[in-house]
């Protein structure tokens, strides 16, 4: 207990660090003043998003491989704690988008892909909850979430060859299109809080599916005693 | 050789299986038929507008019907116990997974090139100059959709709501074609039509990506 405690403490600070640098550190941009501050929110958080995908889907390789349940376990609390980043990343871009680009929501090619990532992961979770059996529920998501992941290149690829057309944004453009230094530490230090806490709400997560994992065995033997 | 002589055999039963009642193919037409009527109440279908909007209502249309074909994929199975005696007779059982994809992107081929004809005369759009190629596209679309199709019924399949599920986990995946495929049609159905090579390339890349995936996770699909 205490050591969720000082863990929860420690990216809390973080979570603070990382605040204080975006409001106060980071220098205002010239040309989109202070509304581009998000930036720090939004970035991070589909970095964090996509890193927790990642980790789904190699608890799912895993889980078809070693069948232990306790990649399962970390297979549903990945996809669930990534799709509450993605889900961030929906909100704050429109928040975002309708002061710089004058409109809540363009089909380009970063918003749509992120779209349907978020669907596929919705996916993911409704069909957990529609298989009884545990065993075959797992098995069953962890194959689909597999099969999502492998989609996820294709999506990013045929939305950016052939639906690119607005022009490319000024800040969620390439890598160095501008970002002065200071932002750039500021946007890695907000990063890595953000993980601190996707490890921290990830852990929860593992924990309560593994208590409920448990209680589902111990109903499975008393239904059968 | 035992996988290819496997698969041709199971193909020959799935073959026989539809041909014998020809329900998949009649509804899915009439499915389609009903949606390209449909749509063209969403927007006045000249000429010129149906090259910019056909290819897309088109492929929509061929991926509501796919997810409604595929259901009975493997259902029929389920509801009859033949998916053991199924697994029981092949070696591999991806053999399984090849013959009714097979299958499923012939069924789709068929009421594709079927519509095709009803849809250029009530879209004014002219196909017969490009006809080889636009059964190119078609024929590589309906792989994709027939290899991520199966595969995902085998899943549904075997959960509460199938009929529900299969589209919930089939539509979102297939973004990619649905893309490329209009993409590449649409090309196909202008003014000045050419052949988009990177689309094709990319639906091939599609096809090849999933059929693999399916090759190394297809026993694990039917597992008990």
């Amino acid at each position: 207990m205490k050591k969720s405690v000082l863990s929860a403490v420690v990216v809390l600070l973080l979570l603070g660090a990382a605040a204080y640098g975006s409001f106060f550190i980071a220098p205002t941009d010239a040309k989109q003043g202070l509304i581009y501050r998000i930036l720090f929110l939004h970035v991070p958080s589909a970095w964090t998003g996509l890193t927790a995908f990642f980790i789904s889907f190699v608890a799912n390789l895993l889980y078809v491989w070693r069948r232990q349940p306790r990649w399962d376990w970390l297979g549903v609390s990945a996809a669930e704690v990534g799709l509450a980043f993605t889900t961030v990343v929906l909100i704050t871009g429109p928040i975002w988008a309708h002061p710089v680009w004058g409109i809540w929501w363009t089909w380009s090619p970063r918003l749509t892909s992120t779209f349907v990532l978020w669907l596929l992961y919705v996916s993911y979770l409704l069909l957990r909850t529609l298989i009884e059996e545990p065993d075959r529920r797992a098995l069953l998501s962890a194959l689909f979430g597999i099969f999502a992941f492998i989609d996820v290149p294709l999506v990013f690829g045929s939305i950016r060859w052939w639906r690119d057309q607005h022009p490319t944004p000024v800040v969620m453009g390439e890598p160095g299109s501008g970002l002065d230094p200071l932002m750039y530490r500021v946007l890695f230090l907000s990063w890595f809080a953000m993980l601190g806490l996707m490890t921290l709400l990830l852990r929860q997560r593992y924990r309560l599916e593994s208590m409920r994992g448990d209680i589902e065995t111990i109903q499975r033997e008393l239904e059968a005693a | 050789m035992a996988l290819l002589s496997n698969t041709a055999v199971l193909l020959g039963k799935e073959l026989r299986t539809e041909f014998r009642s020809r329900e998949l193919l009649t509804t899915t037409t009439v499915f389609v038929l009903i949606v390209i009527v449909l749509f063209s109440f969403s927007f006045d279908p000249t000429s010129a507008e149906s090259r910019r909007f056909g290819a897309g209502l088109l492929w929509l249309a061929f991926l509501f019907a796919a997810s409604l074909m595929l259901q009975p994929c493997f259902l029929r199975e389920q509801t009859s116990d033949t998916l053991s005696a199924l697994r029981l007779s092949v070696s591999d059982p991806f053999a399984i997974f090849l013959a009714k994809l097979v299958a499923n992107t012939l069924f789709l081929l068929l009421t594709e090139l079927m519509l095709l004809p009803v849809f250029a005369v009530m879209y004014n759009v002219p196909v017969l100059a490009t006809l080889h190629w636009l059964i190119l596209v078609f024929f590589l679309g309906s792989l994709g959709v027939s290899i991520a199709g199966t595969a995902l019924s085998a899943i549904s399949a075997q959960a509460r709501m199938r009929e529900l599920l299969l589209p919930l986990l089939l539509l979102p995946l297939l973004t990619p074609i649905l893309v490329a495929s209009t993409e590449v049609t649409a090309a196909l159905f202008g003014g000045s039509p050419y052949v988009q090579w990177k689309g094709l390339g990319f639906l091939a890349v599609f096809d090849v990506a999933f059929l693999t995936t399916l090759w190394l996770l297809g026993e694990y699909l039917l597992e008990e």
